[in-house]
């Protein structure tokens, strides 16, 4: 198990009804992550254009997450 | 040089601060805020922002243009928080010795601002519902059209 911090922004954080938590997880990728998180909050948005951030760096799905790691879930973006 | 402000945005400011003697041309684009979207009459806009992540990639957007259509300088400035209808919510400019450059730098810059940085948009309607912009279908209508604001 590791312990990661979600941070969750636009209807990522209203699904979840908060912005952050610290969570003992059983992942090895920021995809895991994207997908325990979701099913613990009952969000059913497609991973489709989501977008995910490891310690402050844009990742792909498939990169390795570590304990104490701090992940940015990202609903699709809508800047302009 | 990219940022992300909380106030109006100072456009005069943005304009003069890209003044440059080898300069042929200024292209700008600014994105208002519209009173409607797909049908439904707006109120508003909310731009919810991650910075950190934002200036870094926006940043790096900038750096990119310069290395595909080389220009002399270039500025972009995104809004975060409440906007009211007419209100500017992004601002680029790009000067560089040709309009060729300057076009295709600007429409560059503003096309992936859109689609990568850490932004998100909620609308309130005149009904008083609210919603997230679903930016899956913006970025489809996008890619085949370059349509959007």
């Amino acid at each position: 198990m590791k312990n990661i911090t979600v941070r969750y922004f636009a209807m990522f954080r209203e699904h979840a009804g908060l912005g952050e938590e610290t969570l003992s997880l059983n992942v090895s990728t920021a995809l895991d992550v994207f997908e325990q998180t979701r099913s613990r909050h009952g969000s059913s948005e497609p991973i489709g254009h989501c977008k995910v951030a490891v310690n402050d760096e844009m990742v792909d799905w498939s990169s390795a997450v570590n304990d104490g790691d701090t992940v940015l879930l990202f609903p699709p973006v809508a800047g302009g | 040089m990219f940022a992300i402000s909380d106030e109006e945005i100072p456009v005069g400011d943005l304009r003069k601060g890209l003044t440059d003697s080898g300069a042929g041309g200024l292209c700008v684009f600014e994105g208002w805020v519209r009173n409607e979207n797909d049908g439904r009459a707006v109120n508003r806009l909310e731009y919810e922002v991650y910075e950190p992540l934002a200036i870094q990639e926006g940043t790096k957007v900038l750096e990119e243009a310069k290395q595909k259509f080389p220009f002399l300088r270039a500025s972009c400035v995104h809004r975060s928080g409440l906007l009211e209808i007419g209100d500017c919510a992004v601002w680029v400019g790009v000067v560089a010795p040709h309009r060729e450059e300057a076009f295709k730098a600007c429409r560059y810059i503003i096309d992936q601002i859109k689609n990568r940085l850490p932004i998100w948009k909620k609308e309130h309607y005149a009904d008083g519902d609210s919603d997230w912009v679903n930016c899956e279908r913006c970025a489809n209508v996008n890619a085949q059209s370059g349509a959007g604001n």
